[in-house]
C-alpha cells in the first residue's frame, strides 16, 4: 500500500488534490481511498488530506500516520505545520517551492523534490494571479515522482476533475512534470 | 459501472438509482453534498423527480411524509441536529406505516460543537419505529437505500428506514463504487404501488385519533411489520446478491467468527479497520472476529444468540453513550444474551466519539482485553478508551 499525505491551505484545492490522485491510480487498476481530514477549515487555514492506493480493496478506514509521501502545497506550512510527522525513513517530500531559492534547512533520510507550482499555474491562467490553484500542477509533478502513477493517468484524472479551463489544467500539468525536480539538502 | 466517489456521493447515486420522486431536504454538514447532487440530478433532468427546498428538517420530514400519503417514492438525508429536530415527524413516518427512506450522516451531538463521526444521533433515534441500517463502505451505501426501498415498501412491512454512513470517514472519502445498471434496478426495485394513499377524490383520513380501544393494535401491527422485516431484509439480500452479486451480511455480518474465541461487535466505518485487525491476529495464531451490527433495528436478537453459543468473549464497540447506563449495543445484546446456556465474557468499550480515530492499535488492545476477560469474567464497568487527562476508574 502506498500512502500520501497532503498539506495545504483552504482555497489551493488540496483535497481534490487527493482525489486527482485517486482517480489516476484508479484509472491504472488500483484500489484507492482518498480523504481530507475535514473540518471547518476556511480559506487560508491549515488542510490536509490523505490518498491510499493499494493492488487490493482498501479496508483500514483510520488515518494516515505514516505516509511514504508528503505533499506540501503551501510552503508557508513549512514553518508551524510539522509536514514531516511520521514519514517512513527513506519516504519522498514535494514541495511546491519558488524556483531560485533554497529550501530552509530540512532533516536528512528524505527525497526531497520540490516544483514551482504556484508560477506555473498563474501563468496558465488558473485561479487568480494573487491565489492561484496550485493542485493540478502539483499532481502533475507528482506524477514524476511516483513510479506507480502516470502521466497519462495524471492527466485524464485532471480532465475529469477540473470543473473549468480543463486544457489550460492539463498544460500546467504537462509543465509541471518537465520541471519537477530533486533536490539535495 | 464503477468510479471513484464518496460515501455522500453513493448515497445520492442510491436516490437516484431507486427512482426517488420526491426529495425534501435541507442541507447540514456534512450531509449537504447529497443534497447538492441531488439537486444537479434533478435540474439537469438526470432523475425525474420533486426537490423542494425546506427550512427546516422538520419541514422536511414534514414534506417527506406528506408525499409519501399520496403514493411517492420518497428520500432525504441529514445528519445529528437535523436528525434530532425531525425526531417528533419521525414517529410520525413509521407510525403513519410510510416507507421513507433517508441517509443521516452519522455526526456527533453538541455541546460541545462537532461535526465528526459518532452514533450518538442515530442511536438516539432507534426507538423511533424506523429501520437502521449502519454501512461500512459507500457500496454498501448505495446498495443499501435499493434494497431499502424493496424492504419498506413491502405490503406487509410499510415502515421507513436510515441508511446510517460515518460522517467524514465514509461521506468525504471517495473510493471505487460500483453504479448498477438502470435496468437491473428497474426489474429489482419496481415502482412504489402502495395499499392505500391519498386521492383527489377518494378522501380518506390519515394519523386520525383513535381511541384506546383501538391505539394497542396499531402498536401490535407495526410491531408485527418489524419482526416480519427481520426475513424480508434477507430474501431481498439474496435477490440482490442475485442479481448484482453483492450481499453484506444480513442482520449481522460476522467475519472469521465461527471458530473464535472472543468476537468483537461494532458497527459502521470502523468494521473495516476491524477485518485488518482481525486478519493480523489471526496469521499470528489467535482466534478473533467481528460481527458487525449491520441492522439495528430490527435488533439482530438470533443473530447474537448464534454468535454467543460459539464464543467465549464479546466485546462491544459502541461509538455513542447512553448516559446512566452503557453503549446501547452493549446494554441490547447483554439483554438478549441474559438466558442462553452458556454466557460468553463480555465488556463494554466506548471509543471514537466526536470523531477521535478508532485505530488498528485501539482495536488490537480491545481483543488483548476481551481475551483476559474470558477468564476473569465480564466486566460490568464500560471502558473509555484513551480517555486523556482525567482519573481513570480503577478496575
Amino acid at each position: 500500500m502506498i500512502e500520501v499525505r497532503f498539506h495545504g491551505r483552504g482555497g489551493q484545492g488540496v483535497v481534490v488534490a487527493s482525489e486527482i490522485l485517486a482517480n489516476a491510480a484508479f484509472n491504472m487498476g488500483f484500489e484507492v481511498a482518498s480523504f481530507p481530514f475535514f473540518g471547518v477549515e476556511r480559506r487560508g487555514a491549515p488542510v490536509t488530506a490523505f490518498t491510499r492506493i493499494d493492488t487490493s480493496p482498501i479496508r483500514i478506514r483510520s488515518s494516515i500516520y505514516e505516509p511514504d509521501y508528503v505533499v506540501v502545497l503551501d510552503s508557508s506550512l513549512l514553518k508551524g505545520v510539522d509536514v514531516l510527522e511520521g514519514l517512513k525513513r527513506g519516504g519522498t517530500v514535494f514541495i511546491n517551492y519558488p524556483d531560485g531559492r533554497r529550501l530552509p534547512s530540512l532533516p536528512g533520510g528524505f527525497k526531497y523534490f520540490t516544483l514551482d507550482a504556484t508560477s506555473i499555474a498563474a501563468a496558465h491562467g488558473i485561479g487568480s494571479k494573487v491565489t492561484p490553484i496550485v493542485n493540478t500542477a502539483i499532481m502533475g509533478g507528482f506524477s514524476r515522482i511516483c513510479d506507480d502513477v502516470s502521466l497519462e493517468a495524471m492527466l485524464e484524472s485532471i480532465l475529469g476533475k477540473a470543473p473549468v479551463k480543463k486544457e489550460e489544467n492539463v498544460a500546467a500539468a504537462r509543465e509541471a512534470y518537465e520541471r519537477t525536480r530533486e533536490v539535495s539538502i | 459501472m464503477r468510479k471513484v466517489m464518496t460515501g455522500n456521493y453513493a448515497s445520492a447515486y442510491g436516490a437516484k438509482a431507486a427512482r426517488a420522486e420526491v426529495i425534501p431536504a435541507y442541507p447540514i454538514t456534512p450531509q449537504t453534498s447529497i443534497v447538492e447532487k441531488l439537486a444537479e440530478f434533478v435540474s439537469t433532468g438526470e432523475l425525474r423527480a420533486k426537490f423542494v427546498p425546506v427550512e427546516s428538517e422538520h419541514s422536511a420530514m414534514a414534506a417527506c411524509v406528506s408525499a409519501s400519503i399520496l403514493g411517492a417514492r420518497t428520500y432525504t438525508a441529514t445528519s445529528s441536529h437535523g436528525l434530532a429536530l425531525m425526531h417528533e415527524v419521525l414517529m410520525w413516518a413509521s407510525g403513519a406505516r410510510l416507507p421513507v427512506v433517508m441517509t443521516n450522516v452519522s455526526r456527533a451531538m453538541a455541546p460541545p460543537w462537532s461535526v465528526w463521526a459518532d452514533h450518538m444521533d442515530s442511536v438516539a433515534e432507534r426507538d423511533t419505529g424506523w429501520m437502521q441500517f449502519f454501512c461500512e463502505s459507500n457500496q454498501e451505501v448505495l446498495d443499501t437505500i435499493i434494497m431499502a426501498y424493496k424492504v419498506c415498501e413491502s405490503r406487509g412491512i410499510m415502515l421507513p428506514a436510515m441508511i446510517i454512513e460515518d460522517a467524514f470517514i465514509l461521506s468525504h472519502t471517495s473510493e471505487p463504487v460500483d453504479v448498477p445498471d438502470q435496468d437491473a434496478v428497474d426489474s429489482f426495485l419496481p415502482s412504489y404501488d402502495p395499499e392505500m394513499k391519498l386521492e383527489v377524490g377518494k378522501p380518506m383520513g390519515f394519523g386520525s385519533l383513535v381511541r384506546p380501544d383501538q391505539y394497542m393494535e396499531f402498536r401490535y401491527k407495526s410491531m408485527l411489520a418489524m419482526r416480519e422485516a427481520r426475513d424480508r431484509i434477507l430474501s431481498v439480500e439474496t435477490e440482490f446478491k442475485q442479481v448484482f452479486g453483492r450481499s453484506y451480511g444480513g442482520l449481522l455480518d460476522e467475519y472469521m467468527c465461527d471458530d473464535a474465541e472472543v468476537a468483537l461487535v461494532a458497527a459502521g466505518s470502523v468494521a473495516g479497520t476491524a477485518r485488518t485487525v482481525v486478519d493480523r491476529l489471526r496469521a499470528k495464531g489467535m482466534r478473533v472476529g467481528l460481527a458487525r451490527i449491520r441492522a439495528f433495528r430490527p435488533f439482530p436478537f438470533q443473530e447474537f444468540r448464534s454468535l454467543a453459543s460459539k464464543v467465549s468473549g464479546i466485546a462491544v464497540l459502541d461509538r455513542s453513550y447512553t448516559h446512566g447506563a452503557a453503549g446501547a449495543f452493549f446494554t441490547e445484546i447483554q439483554g438478549a444474551l441474559y438466558d442462553v446456556p452458556k454466557r460468553p465474557a463480555m465488556k463494554n468499550y466506548i471509543a471514537g466519539l466526536g470523531g477521535r480515530d478508532i485505530t488498528p492499535d485501539v482495536i488490537e488492545r480491545i481483543f488483548e482485553d476481551i481475551l483476559v476477560r474470558c477468564e476473569r469474567g465480564s466486566d460490568p464497568e464500560p471502558e473509555w478508551i484513551d480517555v486523556v487527562g482525567l482519573p481513570r476508574r480503577q478496575s
